[in-house]
This record gives structure tokens, sequence and C-alpha cells, in this order.
């Protein structure tokens, strides 16, 4: 298998075409996904659990062999030229891969030789990654006596040091209080702008993706369901978001042409997604009758990944439908309570 | 494609791990003695071999052995290291999967040869006069020997996912490997059959080999043990690399 497109994938630091991966026949955790990633982006991965983030991540950086289907990274097939790859990326895992029997900087020291840093470059990259993940005062410690947040710290140091080319950074901030996080978004930031790293960055918080992220893909059961800015998946759901308590008739509502969604929830407050909620809420409002509350709110990112991924799309069909996991928890919680 | 960079840095980290692990040199130097002083003195006790006496008699034999379990045993950190999930970020690096492989296998032979040397010097003690020239001759073989055995457990490591699993595969493998290799009686008192699986017992060479350079006879002529041993480090590290060359992150 040649990597026939090292030429014309110029622009593209990441390019998978019909990338799949079967785990014992029966799950599908990538499926025939085609996804172009260009040079400098940081692109944002978002799905449930189980949509198979890391097990695309896992791929790209040459850990498992796709199924069928493969993958270019810096222009480098993933299949044919591995060890090519692993020169120009960077990873920060998921699960923290740090050694408990070294110290911090040990760790660092480690992966400094791996990837082949002269001695002095180490000594000067390990005590600015220390810094900037503010471990410098625990470097000699051993990683067992660590908290799990100064773990997952020494994790991220250790995957920006060397400055890979492409950086993949799977959940980097899960668990970090929000003034590590703070520093770790501005160093993503400044790897960004000033060196010009494309970075694919996985993760559940929302607000991340909307800050650093130049372009959003969300997946879900292995597949891209959709992909574009922030801004445009917002635009993409409707522009706002208007909370109503009262007499509504939800048939009567979703015939006016602004209207993209309209749903009942279990308290009885009615979620209507529009266009232009300021030319068009006084329509809506005549529409409807006699109203106890209206609150108005702009769409958010996690309305965007709600409506993609969510139970939400079928509920409109299936008024009384199961509704996700953590509706049923929630729903749970509140009868014992 | 081996870089020394990379080779040392992996047998670096495990160097400082088995410093670490306390319980680690201390189990690996224990259980030797027991069976220099425990059971060779009291078999020596009630056979006689040869005009050296039992106890000399075995001590290349268990030499051998803590040699082949210690280096096998090693593979099982493979496994460890999987779980720890600290193995991908070593996959993952630019160095080559065969430089990891060195780098790993030279950390077990540090192991076994950390024991080795133990034994040799309480048995230099108690048991026979050992001369420079011997350990001179000896250190090649007992290298040969461990890097062989740690590139089959290393092997079975990287194809396995269970340490249970490794547990009771090694255990197979290895009592047989120990059994047959004449470590603790001399193969002409075998019968037929018996002669025949030692003699295809890779580890009957390691022990004849040690026992001709610390006794001065045995069964075959040392460039014959050792030819046979560089064959058998060869197949090892051969399987090794290529288990290395396919390791995949997946637990
Ligand atoms: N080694 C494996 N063996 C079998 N199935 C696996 C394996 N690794 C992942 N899977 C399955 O593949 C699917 C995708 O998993 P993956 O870890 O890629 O999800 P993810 O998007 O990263 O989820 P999360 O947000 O929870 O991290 C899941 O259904 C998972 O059960
Ligand atoms: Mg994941």
């Amino acid at each position: 298998m040649k990597s026939a497109n090292q030429a014309d994938s110029g622009e593209d630091a990441i390019k998978t075409s019909g990338l799949t991966k079967r785990f014992n026949s029966t799950v599908t955790a990538v499926d025939s996904l085609n996804l172009e990633i260009k040079k400098g982006e940081v692109f944002g991965l978002l799905g449930p659990n189980g949509a198979g983030k890391t097990t695309l991540i896992s791929m790209l950086c040459t850990l498992l062999h796709p199924t069928s289907g493969t993958a270019t990274v810096a222009g480098l097939d993933i299949r044919s030229e591995p060890s090519k790859v692993r020169k120009e990326i960077g990873i920060v895992f998921q699960e923290p891969s740090v050694d408990d029997l070294l110290t911090g900087r040990e760790n660092l020291d480690l992966h400094g030789m791996l990837y082949k840093m002269k001695p002095e470059d180490r000594k000067k990259r390990i005590a600015e990654m220390l810094a900037l993940v503010e471990l410098t005062d625990r470097a000699d410690d051993l990683v067992r006596t660590y908290s799990g947040g100064m773990r997952r710290r020494l994790e991220i140091a250790r995957g920006l040091m060397h400055r890979p080319k492409i950086l993949f950074l799977d959940e980097p901030t899960l668990g970090l209080d929000p003034a590590s996080r703070e520093h770790i978004w501005a160093h993503i930031k400044r790897l960004s702008e000033e060196y010009g790293t494309t970075m694919v960055l996985t993760t559940h918080y929302m607000e991340e993706a909307d800050r650093l992220c130049s372009r959003i893909g969300i997946i879900d059961k292995g597949k891209l369901v959709v992909i574009g800015t922030a801004g445009e998946l917002k635009e993409k759901v409707g522009q706002d978001i208007v909370r109503l308590r009262g007499e509504v008739d939800l048939g009567k509502l979703r015939k006016l042409k602004f209207v993209k969604k309209a749903k009942m929830d279990k308290e009885g407050m009615v979620d209507v997604t529009m266009t232009n909620a300021a030319k068009n809420l006084q329509t809506l409002l005549d529409a409807c009758g006699k109203l106890t509350s209206v609150q108005v709110r702009e769409v958010t990112l996690n309305d965007v990944f709600l409506h993609y991924t969510g139970r939400d799309i079928h509920r409109e069909e299936e008024e009384e439908g199961e509704g996700s996991w953590a509706d049923r928890v929630m729903q749970w919680s509140g009868q014992r309570g | 494609m081996v870089e020394f960079d990379a080779i040392y840095a992996i047998w670096l980290r495990e160097a400082k791990v088995y410093i670490r692990e306390k319980e680690r040199v201390i189990a690996s130097i224990v259980s030797p003695l027991l069976w220099l002083f425990v059971f060779s003195a009291g078999v020596g006790g009630t056979v006689t071999v040869g005009e050296t006496g039992y106890q000399a008699f075995v001590f290349p034999g268990i030499l051998a052995m803590s040699i082949l379990f210690v280096s096998f045993f090693y593979g099982l950190y493979i496994i460890w290291d999987r779980k720890l999930d600290f193995l991908k970020e070593v996959l993952v690096a630019p160095a080559s999967r065969s430089s990891i492989f060195l780098g790993k296998a030279f950390g077990g032979m540090t192991d076994a040869m950390v024991q080795a040397l133990v034994l040799l010097a309480v048995g230099a003690v108690f048991i026979m006069p050992l001369g420079p020239l011997q350990v001179i001759y000896l250190i090649p073989v007992l290298l040969l020997t461990s890097f062989s055995t740690a590139s089959m457990g290393l092997f079975m490591g990287a194809k396995m996912r269970s340490q249970e699993g490794f547990a009771l595969v090694s255990n197979l493998v290895m009592w047989p490997m120990f059994f047959f290799s004449g470590a603790l009686f001399p193969l002409e008192n075998l019968p037929g059959y018996l002669k025949d699986i030692s003699l295809i017992d890779p580890i009957t060479y390691a022990v004849d080999a040690i026992r001709v350079v610390l006794l001065g006879s045995g069964a075959f002529p040392l460039y014959y043990d050792v030819g046979v041993l560089c064959v058998f480090a060869a197949i090892t590290g051969g399987m090794g690399l290529l288990a290395f060359g396919d390791l995949q992150q997946a637990k």
C-alpha cells in the first residue's frame, strides 16, 4: 500500500479515507471515516462515550492497525510508514501513561531521550514544561505520590515537550482544576499561533471546544455526523432557544417557518429552537396562548452536541421515548429525592 | 535500525524500576540461595556425583536456573507496562521497535546478572574456588543465556494479555527446560528417551558450558555449547524482534 497522495495532500495534516476499525466483528468503533484536517488547524473531535474518538486517534498514531481503509498523517501513510509517522506526532493520552516508579522529571527525561532530544534541549524544555504545569516543586518525587490531576498535568507536559508538528490531545484537561485548565488552554493557543502546530483535540467540555477549536467534527457510533466551525454548527441547529411555560400548542408552533424544533420536557416546559429570535419572537408568542414564563438564550455548542448525538432528534416522533441514560439517572434520583 | 540513546533510555528506566522495587531484588536473590543451601546441601548428603561432590556439581545448574527464571519472568513486565498504559508511551515514540526490544532485553539481562553475580560470590566463598579467568569465560556464557531466555519471555509478554496466562504458560515452558537440562543430575544417568529430550533443550548447553568453565569438564566441548547457545539466542532474539515490531496498544 503506497501513499499515493503524498504529493497532493500539501494542505492536509491528516486525511483519512474509509478508515474503519472493528473489534471482534460486532463492535465497529470507527466506521468508514473520511476526514480532512488542514495544517495548522486546531480540530475538535466531539462525540458521546464510545463514539470512537480514542480509537480513531490510536489508529492515526499507529498504535492500532485499521481493519480497512487508511489515513495519511503529515503526508505519510499510517499503514505503510508507521515509523515515519511517529516522528511527526505527539500525543496526550486519555488514560495517564506516565510511569509510577519514576519521578516526574525522570518521566520527561525518558521521553526526551526516546524522541532524540539533545541533553541541553532536554534540560531546558523539561524546566519549561514543569513550570507550565506547575510541577516544578514536585518534579523529583515519584509519580506514585502524585494526585490524579498532577499525573494528568505531567502527561500533558510530556506530550507537548518535544514540540511535534501534529499533536493529539485526548481529553487533555479531564479532571483538572479551573486554574490549570486555563493554563493549558493558553498554552494550546500559543502553540497554535506561534508554532502553527496542528492539533486534534477530543473533549467533553463544550466550552473548551468552543474556545480553542477552529473547526469541530462530531462523531457518533464511528461515523462523522457533522463538521464545521462552532458558528456554522450553531447556525445549523438554529440560532436561539426560547423556553416557554403555559398554554402552548406544539403542532401550531412547528408550522411556523422560523421554528426548527419544538418539544416539551418532563416538567411541561417547551423548548423552541428557532432562527433570529430578535425578529421573530413576537410572532412566536402570538402563536401561543397564555404564558407564565418566557426565557430566550442563544444556542450553545452543548445544544449542537445534544441535537446531533442525543436522543433528542428522535423524540419528536416518539414523544415518550426512553431518553438518554443521563435523563434516566436524573429521573430516578428525582423520584428518590 | 538500532539507536543507542533509545536502548539506553529504556534500559535506564528498567534498571531504576528494578532498584526501586526492593521486593524484586530480595526475592530474586533469596530463592537461588535457598536452592543452593537447602536443596543442594540436603540432597548432597545422600547422593554422590563424580569426584567434586553434589554441591559443586549442582552449583552451575542453579546458576543457570536463576538466569532462566529471572530473565524469562522479566517478560511479565511487558504485560504490566501494558496494564499501566506506560507501554503505549514507548510504542508511539519514534524509537525503532528493535531498539525498544533490545533496551528491554538488556533490562532483563541486568536483573539476571545481578543475581548471577551474587550467586557467584556466595559460591566462591562457600562452595568452590573461583579464578578471574573463570569469571571472564563465564560472563559471556551467562549473558548469552540470559539474552535468549529474556527474549523468550519478552516474546511471550508481547503476545499475551493476562499475567495469569503468562505465569501459567511460563511454568509450562520453564520447568521442563530446567528439569531436562541436567541441572540437577548428570545426563549420563538418564534413560535414552529422556536423554534425547535433554539434547534438544537449549538450557542443557548453558548448564554444560557453565560446568565446563567452573568444574573443568562437561558433556560437550565449550565451543559446542556456546555454538548452540548462539543459535538459540539468534532464534529467540528474532522471535522477540518480530513480536515487538507488531506490538499494538490494545489491552
Ligand atoms: N480494545 C478494545 N476491544 C474491544 N472493543 C473496544 C476496544 N477499544 C475500544 N472498544 C470499543 O470501541 C468503541 C469506541 O471506543 P473509544 O474508546 O474509541 O470511544 P471514545 O469515543 O474515545 O469514548 P470516550 O468518550 O468514553 O473516551 C466502544 O464501543 C468501545 O467499547
Ligand atoms: Mg476516548
